[in-house]
Formats: structure tokens, C-alpha cells, sequence
């Protein structure tokens, strides 16, 4: 399925927060577990991701560190801070707004709803 | 056949020429790009095929590096704190373009210099209008580069229309001073008018608003150097000429000072947009060397004033004094902030900055309250409510940039939020000065 260009670009934040909500993570993990959740629908253009990581920095969304392990690459990890999370929780009342007034209209309780509370 | 070693090398190589695109982020993209590969060999790709298809992914690399130059727009600015290569210099547009909207500047100042006899007679209006003999040109300037659509150039034109009109039709008072005041402020007001074509219309985005506050910094400091090179070359030219004729040399400097000042201008711009990536910028390095200095002087003279009490003879003069002191701190705020990599965590330089602003906050305060009780006794003048006027509104600025500088160096909250004070206050700087210009002058019934 092909999904809108401008949806992409809008669900992007909320979905890199929601992510790093659960836990810390690195660029290309956040972007296999959008694939992941989306079942490869919400194909994002990997190197976009960056510059949207980095607007998320400079907001005070999430803090960054560079991590080398014992073995494997050098990283840079993002974590969500408070305000991030404070961010997170705005945009998600917005999507279940969203979502809840397609449902009212298509009839299908729960099938959008269920993403906006993913 | 090349080994893929040698393949992300050179998609390595392509990325840094990006100038917006710094060495840490190359980095974290080839780590990004070399998670891919390893997946996709592991997939059963051989490792030509992973690399093309994980190279596919990662998106063309115009598009990334323009989304890297919106988010990092500061870093097209060369600043201090990134190494590396200049890169290839930016299209600054042809100087034939610039060279014509100077010309044209020059000929409105000298045709206007005509007009008025200067300086033979020295009539109010001509200071009222230099502004609008000059500036409209600028926003010209910037409104074809950034290739704004009619309704754009209407937008820029609205403003210069507005102000043409309100300066020459008040019934100024014989010596006015409201007059002279908005002969004072005028060129501020329009200098900020400048800015919408500067920014291309996107006059709400903070990244625009902070290019536009670099852009001015450099743009003084190229004009001071201009005038310097163009002083020199007139003090010549008419100590040259003086011994073939008498006068001469007078009227070299009366025909060429007024045109050469007004297309020096247009100039000024051209250099800044063509240098833009080319140099490292200037004010943030004089900030970098005046701040402390600037820290030391602020520390002493405050201590003093705290010691021996604020209680010398503060007149008009001295608030103008206090408000230009104020207008140099600010200077040091914002081209500070604008060398400053946001993520960087606070340092020596973001304490001396804030030393300084406290410091100037505190001797401000004391003037002020002397002030206050003055103008209490000796009632408003037109030049007493501007002073006081312009010496609030930078008050309040530096109270909340220091105040927010003091949570960021606690660490609770991010550098950004203190570029987005800075940018969201501007406005109020054009608003003070559009209201110099249009309401003072009512106010005081045009005395």
C-alpha cells in the first residue's frame, strides 16, 4: 500500500518518540521497528531520519550519545526526555482526535483508533 | 571490480562535501549504511547488490543534504566550532544583479542630495528619508535573489509604502524632535522590513530568523570595511586633485560620499551572501574575543555604581549611553549563540556570556530606577520616552535571556530553547521602532 508523502512526513515525529519512548535506541533499530509496525507500508527515505533526530535534539525532545561497545560499531543512541515525552503525549491526543473522527465516519471502531493508541 | 570497502569510501567522500552535513553525521549515516549492508548480505545479497540497494534507501544525496541544511542551517555559515574543508563557493548570483540595484541606490541618494542642496542647506527631510532612498533597493536585492512571487514583492513594498507616507505627511513642529527621532529610528524599522525578502517570506521559521540576525553582523562588519577602504581612497583622491584646483577636493567628497555610502549598502549584502560558506564568519570571532573582555568591564563598572552608590547626575545622555551599551551586550547574545553548535553542553564562554549580561542587567537597573524618578519630576519628552522606550525592551530581552541562560547552564533546559527567545523576540524590536516612527510623533502632537 502507498501512503501519502504528506502523512509520512507527519506521522514521523510522533512514531520516533513513541519509539524511543519504549526504549533508548539508534537510527537504523528506530527505522527497522517502523518498518516493523507498519508491516513495510510506511516507507521512509532512511536518511531523512537523521535530520528529523537531530531537530528532536535541538527541541530538547531527546538527548544523544555517542556509544562505542566492546564489539560492533560505534553508535549514536537517542533517549527521550521529559519534555519529549510531554511532546509525545500532545501529538498522540491529536492523532486519537484524528483517528476517532475518521472512525465516526467509516464505522469501523477501533480499526484507525487502535494505531493512534500503538 | 571495486570492493564495497572502497565503495562506501567514496559515498563517504560525496557525503562530506555537503556543506551542511558535519563529520559527526557522516558517521552516524555510514554506520547506518554498513547496519544495511550486513542485513542484506545476511539476507543472501552479494555485497555489490547490498550496498546498491542500502545506498538506494539511505535517499539521493541532494535531498539529504538539503533536509541536513534546513535542520543545520548555521553550519552553511562556516562556523568555529566545525572543522574541515571549505566547501565550493555558493552561487551568490551574478554581480551584474547586485551591481544594478547598487547603482540604483546611488542614484536616488545623489538625485535626492540635488534636490535638497546639501550641503549648502541641510533641510530635516532628507535625513528622514535616507532610509527609503536606500533600502527598498536591498529588499529589491534580496526579493529577486530569492525569487519571491508577486504577491511577495507586494508584501516587501506594503512596508517602505507605509512608512513613505507617514514620515512625509506628519506636520512636523519648527526643530522638532519627534522629527529627528524618527529620522533615527526610520532606517531600524526598514532595516527589519528587509528581512522578509530576506528570508524568502518565511518570516516564522527560526532558522530564517537566525540566518537574517547572522546576515546583519556580517553585513556591519563588511560595511565598516568598506568605509574604511572607500575613506582612504576619497581622502586621496581629493588630496590629488586639490593642487590643480581649488575645491576640488570638496567636491569630490560631496558628489561621491552620499552615492559611494548608499551603493556600499547593496555591496555589503552581495559580499555577505557570496561569502556565506566561503570564510569563517567574523562576529562570531570579534564576540569570541570581546565577550570576556566586555564580562570584565561590565563586573567592574557594576561593583562601582553598587559601591558609590547611582547617585551622579544621570541626564538624557546617559540613558542613550546605558541603551547603546545595551544594544553591544545583545550583539554578544545573539552572535554568540549563532557560532554555537546547539548541541554542544555549556562551557567557559556561555558563563563569560552570562557574567556580562547580569552584569549589564544590574547597572541598567540602577540607571533606570535613577531615571524613573527624574522623569517623574521633569515630565515625558519625545527623546525621554524613545530613550526609555528602547532601554525596556532591551531590558526585558536580556532579563530573559539571562534567565534562561542560567537554566540552560543547570542543564534544564536545551540551547534551543534559548535561540527560540532570541528569534521570537525580534518582532518586537521592528513593532518599538515602527512605533517611534508612527504613533511618538502624534503623541507629542508632532513637537
Amino acid at each position: 500500500m502507498h501512503i501519502d508523502k504528506d502523512l509520512v512526513a507527519a506521522s514521523a515525529t510522533p512514531l520516533v518518540l513513541a519509539i524511543l519512548a519504549e526504549s533508548e535506541s539508534y537510527g537504523y533499530a528506530i527505522l527497522k521497528r517502523v518498518r516493523e509496525l507498519s508491516g513495510g507500508d510506511l516507507e521512509w527515505t532512511d536518511g531523512m531520519l537523521y535530520p528529523l533526530l537531530h531537530r528532536l535534539s535541538r527541541l530538547g525532545y531527546v538527548t544523544t550519545e555517542w556509544r562505542a561497545p566492546v564489539e560492533g560499531r560505534r553508535r549514536r543512541y537517542y533517549a527521550i526526555t521529559d519534555a519529549g515525552k510531554q511532546a509525545l503525549a500532545e501529538a498522540k491526543q491529536q492523532w486519537v482526535t484524528v483517528a476517532r473522527a475518521l472512525d465516526g465516519l467509516w464505522g469501523t471502531p477501533g480499526a484507525v483508533l487502535a494505531f493512534g493508541q500503538a | 571490480m571495486e570492493s564495497v570497502e572502497s565503495q562506501i569510501a567514496q559515498w563517504r567522500e560525496f557525503l562530506s562535501r555537503a556543506p551542511a552535513v558535519g563529520t559527526r553525521d557522516v558517521e552516524e549515516l555510514e554506520t547506518h549504511l554498513r547496519d544495511q549492508i550486513g542485513e542484506l548480505g545476511a539476507a543472501g545479497l552479494d555485497d555489490d547488490e547490498a550496498f546498491l540497494v542500502a545506498v538506494k534507501r539511505m535517499g539521493d544525496m541532494d535531498g539529504l543534504s538539503r533536509e541536513f541544511a534546513r535542520e543545520h542551517s548555521g553550519r552553511l555559515w562556516k562556523q568555529l566550532v566545525i572543522g574541515g574543508e571549505p566547501g565550493p563557493a555558493s552561487g551568490s548570483g551574478s554581480w551584474i544583479e547586485a551591481a544594478a540595484f547598487a547603482l540604483g541606490a546611488a542614484l536616488a541618494v545623489q538625485l535626492a542630495r540635488l534636490a535638497a542642496g546639501f550641503p549648502g542647506e541641510e533641510p530635516l527631510w532628507l535625513g528622514r528619508n535616507l532610509g527609503l532612498l536606500v533600502l527598498p533597493f536591498l529588499a529589491g536585492y534580496f526579493a529577486r535573489r530569492r525569487r519571491l512571487d508577486a504577491g511577495g514583492w507586494a508584501r516587501s513594498a506594503v512596508v517602505f509604502a507605509a512608512a513613505a507616507v507617514v514620515t512625509n505627511l506628519y506636520p512636523y513642529g519648527d526643530t522638532s524632535a519627534t522629527e529627528v527621532l524618527v529620522a533615527a529610528h526610520l532606517p531600524f524599522m526598514l532595516a527589519l522590513a528587509v528581512a522578509y525578502p530576506y528570508m524568502g517570506g518565511e518570516v516564522g521559521s527560526r532558522e530564517r530568523r537566525m540566518d537574517f540576525v547572522r546576515f546583519i553582523g556580517e553585513w556591519a562588519i563588511y560595511y565598516v570595511l568598506i568605509a574604511l577602504g572607500g575613506g582612504v581612497l576619497l581622502g586621496l583622491t581629493a588630496l590629488i586633485l586639490e593642487p590643480i584646483s581649488t575645491g576640488a577636493g570638496e567636491r569630490v567628497f560631496e558628489w561621491v560620499l552620499p552615492s559611494g555610502a548608499a551603493g556600499a549598502v547593496i555591496v555589503a549584502a552581495w559580499l555577505v551572501e557570496s561569502k556565506q560558506q566561503v570564510v569563517e564568519n567574523m562576529a562570531p570571532v570579534l564576540t569570541m574575543i570581546f565577550t570576556p573582555l566586555f564580562a570584565v568591564m561590565l563586573t567592574v563598572a557594576a561593583a562601582t555604581y553598587a559601591f558609590s552608590g547611582a547617585a551622579g547626575a544621570f541626564d538624557r545622555e546617559l540613558l542613550g549611553v546605558f541603551d547603546a551599551l545595551m544594544v553591544v551586550v545583545l550583539g554578544l547574545v545573539l552572535y554568540a549563540m549563532s557560532a554555537r553548535e546547539p548541541s554542544r553542553p555549556p562551557g567557559l564562554m556561555d558563563f563569560a556570556g552570562l557574567l556580562a549580561v547580569a552584569s549589564a542587567l544590574v547597572l541598567d537597573a540602577m540607571v533606570l530606577v535613577a531615571m524613573v524618578t527624574r522623569i517623574g519630576d521633569l515630565g515625558f519628552t519625545p527623546n525621554r520616552a524613545a530613550a526609555l522606550g528602547l532601554n525596556i525592551v532591551l531590558l526585558v530581552n536580556l532579563a530573559g535571556a539571562a534567565w534562561l541562560s542560567v537554566r540552560f547552564l543547570r542543564g534544564r533546559v536545551a540551547f534551543g530553547r534559548l535561540e527560540r527567545w532570541q528569534t521570537s523576540y525580534l518582532p518586537v524590536f521592528a513593532a518599538w521602532a515602527a512605533f517611534v516612527v508612527v504613533a511618538l510623533p502624534p503623541l507629542f502632537s508632532f513637537a
